[in-house]
């Protein structure tokens, strides 16, 4: 089916299975691979994106419910030669290994320091639980969100 | 597979109308992994998530929360007699989980783990199911009726549930192998209505549906008709065991690969002692 989608500020188009999910329409359709594919049942967040403002798991939307929404995905954040204070608060930290969860992550602390400026440890746990890393055991991760509030908001 | 976008609730029911059965797609945290995974390819899928008509959340007098409201509304809302409402939504998924799902989708799904089900029996609630026949008002110890079953007929909607405010003293527990993105190995609601001297307890994920435990639940009424419905109940701690005893007994576990059912009768009785401690003390 056709469908049509407003993501990262444009109006797209694009020819999916009916069943299909925004993770899919975003990577196979609309050649925006940076929301990633792992679990495809909510548990990993690997494919996080902002739907209307609000942090989604695009693997559990179906792609011709998400007409009609604002969709903003992680590629929209910031540009390889200016990025996005919380990309660079990742990278400043250490808080990339493999780089496979980075996007979901990004996208999830972006919402977080969005709503909660200067978060707590607790709170950034929490708020960043939704997501997984195999690699970095979390705390260089935890750091990285801390600095990009500190370069965001003071 | 057909997928029907429907604008109005009108549209939704007259489109499960014309395909009575048709999968209803609410948050996509049950249905869409059934998609992902090829276990479920539905001939017709209705689209409710978004529909205005099942968001409504009323807390004035009787409460109202409609089928569409996410566990992120829920946690946004005021504490007191919602404590246990905000302590459930808490322990769902995660900041992902609780934007997409809903109550509607625990009442679609009807697992024996829908975090909100236990709060929902514990808290009397009726669940309103919507057809072009018209409204249906089912108590949910009627509703649910089997693991990943209930009374709603394929052409009906889940369009809120409705309780009476039990008063503030209400706690939710849940065990799970992590705090975030786990399905309950077992969990509790307790609610403790003062005003009409009435104890419930009901049990998640030990039983083929939510459970009960009426002895339990006598054997606190009786504890507080000694100490006084007005008055906060100084829980002894052989009678915080019995109760734990009692509630574990009431369960129906079974062996499954987040727990065995030992460990979630142990679990019950350690949840039931926690939460008549912490609920005792809260008097309106």
């Amino acid at each position: 089916m056709r469908i049509h989608l407003t993501v990262n500020g444009l109006e797209r188009e694009a020819d999916v299975w009916e069943g299909s999910s925004l993770l899919t329409a975003l990577r196979e359709d609309l050649g925006l691979p940076g929301s990633k594919n792992a679990c495809e049942q909510g548990e990993c967040g690997s494919c996080s994106v902002l739907l209307d403002d609000q942090l989604l798991c695009s693997c559990l939307v179906l792609a011709a419910a998400a007409e009609g929404h604002r969709i903003r995905t992680v590629e929209d954040l910031g540009k390889d030669e200016r990025l996005h204070p919380v990309q660079r608060a990742f990278v400043d930290a250490g808080a990339v290994q493999c780089g496979f969860c980075t996007p979901g992550f990004i996208v999830a602390s972006y919402a977080l320091l969005r709503d909660n400026p200067e978060p707590s440890e607790a709170e950034i746990r929490e708020a960043l639980s939704g997501n997984l890393c195999r690699c970095t055991g979390y705390g260089k991760i935890i750091e990285a969100v801390r600095r990009a509030s500190r370069e965001m908001y003071r | 597979m057909e997928i029907e976008r429907p604008r109005s609730l009108d549209g939704a029911l007259a489109a499960l109308a014309a395909h009575p059965g048709a999968d209803l797609l609410a948050g996509g945290t049950d249905l869409m992994v059934e998609i992902n995974f090829g276990r479920k390819r539905p001939e017709h899928l209705i689209v409710v998530q978004p529909l205005a008509e099942l968001r409504d959340l009323d807390r004035n007098g009787a409460v109202r929360v409609g089928a569409g409201v996410t566990y992120t509304r829920l946690l946004a809302e005021g504490g007191g007699s919602f404590a246990a409402v905000r302590e459930m939504a808490r322990t769902v998924g995660s900041p992902q989980i609780r934007n997409a799902g809903t109550v509607g989708g625990n009442l679609g799904t009807s697992s024996p783990a829908g975090d909100a089900l236990p709060v929902l029996a514990a808290f009397d609630a009726t669940v309103v199911l919507r057809s072009r026949r018209g409204e249906r008002r089912i108590p949910f110890a009627d509703y649910m009726t089997g693991p990943k079953r209930n009374a709603r007929a394929p052409d009906e909607i889940v369009v809120a549930a409705e309780w009476r405010d039990p008063g503030p003293a209400q706690t939710f527990l849940k065990v799970g192998t992590r705090n975030a993105m786990v399905i309950a190995v077992a969990s509790l609601c307790l609610v403790v209505e003062r005003a009409r001297k009435s104890v419930r307890v009901a049990l998640g994920s030990c039983g083929p549906t939510i459970l009960r435990a009426g002895e339990a639940e006598r054997f606190a009424e009786e504890l507080i008709d000694e100490s006084g419905w007005d008055e906060p109940l100084d829980v002894s701690e052989a009678a915080a065991a019995r109760f734990g005893e009692l509630v574990a007994a009431a369960a129906r576990p079974i062996d499954d690969v987040r727990g065995s059912a030992r460990y979630r009768r142990h679990v019950l009785g350690v949840m039931a002692r926690r939460a008549l401690e912490r609920v005792g003390s809260v008097v309106a």
